[in-house]
């Protein structure tokens, strides 16, 4: 594990095939090159197809098995559907495998605000010290594919599951800042500080909106997330490079959950 | 460029960078931060090593009219502070931006564009590309080597709310009339599929691309540079400068050679822009 430049952790990267277009070269190798070059140390690493797939079992297989020659710098994160029988069994098996964080992809799934397994799952997470990350988009809206109709995850849906008292760390991928700025608000301190945002879908000038949200909320909430393989990698860089110098955050970006390392 | 931005070694690199579709606001745009706006557009800029900013300004941005449907009244105020803009400021060049729908006003605004220096026409969504509403513009285009930034939307499959959204199949048609016109396809990665454009445009010789806009999907500039080739490919920023710099950064990871960067980077943008005279540190570049 090298000493990080830029980020202590890419807590939004994937491997595996996009459904809906061709991804260049969306290999485990190939993202640990891309790491070391932008100055990131690890990588929570979930498996692309499981979005879209019913049972997420098989997509954790394949991913362990694939990041299994990198596990010093890519860490998985198992899909776990809160909705499917006995999925205590399947977080287990992945946390047993070295999963450091858990992605659930509520829209996908049809996990609404306040669906009882959302908690559930936040709760799981916390007890085995594991993060819950949620993918709140991996492509505008504009662009997306006429079969993939699931649209964006809604603010309530986030502040249910940070409002829940679980204990667990939140990390949201995706989010622009209407939304970060309707989740924040819309929590009060001790659950503020629970939830972590990665900024990559956050505009930087002419509109600013990412030094905005800066001087309102401070840096501390946010987080390193490529979405590699389907976005660059570099957004996130460009971003704090473009932002008002008196609150730009300091590098190397935090792991959401140093705390417990 | 005098700012302190630039006594620092600009973010996307020291070599010339030209930004052929930026945007202003006038205090008629309805934002109270409009001048802040500009400011913060060229202030990035400085800080990204943009040298000029090739820019326009659509009507009132909805104040006053619709932003892709402007009255003939907000598109004269928008062109004349545009060309200001452009006149007080050696960074910025300006568009002339017509709605088609009142022909003769669009060609008195082109003209006196020319008169007061303007270096490309802008078409926004008033309009599809392929109406014969669009052809005395694109003509008089021509002959004044003007080329026109288009607004599309990358495979449009159906309408959208507020525009008459063009693809690049629809603007291909124009083109086709048009032989003598350049046309410069906007932002492919502002919305839709621009995997579509490529098959769209990759045959019309006369229509290059611009990479602007917020998407930053991996594969979209390789995609773009292997169906049209780095000579039709340039690099924008449209309302986005971050995006924009990370699209730079991307270039520097991919495999081109140190001439293709420069086509893409503002080459391409001096062969396009006859009319215009980009400086970068003093010199007047010259492609």
């Amino acid at each position: 594990m090298s000493a990080p430049s830029f980020a202590a952790v890419d807590v939004s990267a994937w491997i595996g095939p996009y459904p809906f277009r061709e991804v260049p070269h969306p290999e485990p190798e190939v993202l640990v090159r891309v790491l070391a070059r932008e100055g990131v140390a690890r990588a929570w690493v979930g498996w692309l197809p499981s979005a879209w797939q019913r049972d997420p079992a098989p997509g954790n297989d394949r991913l362990i098995d694939a990041l299994a020659p990198y596990r010093e710098v890519l860490e998985p994160a198992v899909a776990i559907r809160p909705d499917w029988p006995h999925w205590e069994r399947e977080l287990d098996r992945g946390v047993a495998a070295g999963a450091t964080s858990v992605r659930v992809y509520p829209a996908q799934w049809g996990l609404g605000a306040g669906h009882p397994g959302l908690t559930r799952l936040a709760a799981a997470c916390a007890e085995r010290h594991v993060a819950l990350h949620i993918t709140v988009r991996v492509e505008d809206l504009r662009q997306r594919h006429a079969h993939d109709v699931a649209g964006d995850v809604p603010a309530a849906t986030l502040r249910a599951v940070a409002r829940a008292g679980t204990g667990a760390t939140v990390v949201i991928s995706g989010a622009g800042r209407e939304l970060i700025e309707e989740v924040w608000w819309g929590l009060t301190a001790q659950e503020q500080a629970r939830v972590h945002f990665d900024f990559g879908w956050v505009w930087g000038p002419p509109e600013d909106h990412f030094s905005v949200l800066l001087h309102a909320m401070g840096s501390a909430p946010f987080v390193y997330g490529s979405q590699w393989p389907l976005r660059l990698v570099q957004q996130s860089r460009a971003l704090v490079s473009l932002a008002d110098a008196t609150v730009r955050p300091s590098l190397p970006l935090p792991d959401p959950t140093r705390h417990r390392r | 460029m005098t700012t302190a931005a630039s006594q620092t070694p600009p973010l996307g690199g020291d070599e010339p960078l030209i930004d052929p579709h930026a945007h202003f606001h006038t205090p008629a745009s309805g934002r109270a931060d409009w001048a802040r706006y500009n400011a913060s557009r060229l202030g990035a800029g400085d800080q990204m090593g943009v040298c000029a900013h090739v820019a326009s300004i659509l009507g009132s941005w909805g104040q006053t009219s619709p932003t892709y449907f402007p009255s003939p009244h907000d598109v004269t105020h928008a062109n004349a502070f545009m060309r200001d803009l452009a006149r007080d400021d050696a960074r910025v060049h300006a568009y002339v931006a017509v709605n088609p729908n009142h022909p003769s006003h669009a060609l008195a605004e082109i003209a006196e564009g020319v008169a007061h220096g303007a270096v490309g026409v802008k078409l926004a969504a008033s309009r599809r590309a392929d109406d014969a509403l669009l052809d005395d513009i694109a003509a008089l285009a021509a002959q004044e080597q003007l080329p026109i930034l288009h607004h599309i939307w990358q495979d449009r499959r159906r309408d959208w709310p507020n525009q008459d959204a063009s693809d690049g199949v629809e603007l291909a048609r124009l083109a086709m009339r048009h032989p003598r016109t350049r046309f410069l396809l906007a932002h492919i990665g502002g919305g839709g599929d621009w995997a579509h454009t490529m098959h769209a445009v990759r045959d019309v010789e006369n229509i290059v691309v611009d990479l602007s806009g917020s998407g930053i999907d991996r594969g979209m500039i390789d995609a773009a540079v292997a169906a049209l080739g780095a000579s039709r490919v340039l690099w924008a920023a449209d309302l986005t400068l971050c995006t924009g710099l990370t699209k730079l950064w991307a270039l520097d990871a991919m495999t081109l050679s140190a001439e293709e960067r420069a086509d893409i980077r503002w080459r391409n943008a001096v062969r396009l822009f006859p009319r215009a005279r980009f400086v970068h540190r003093g010199e007047v570049l010259t492609a």
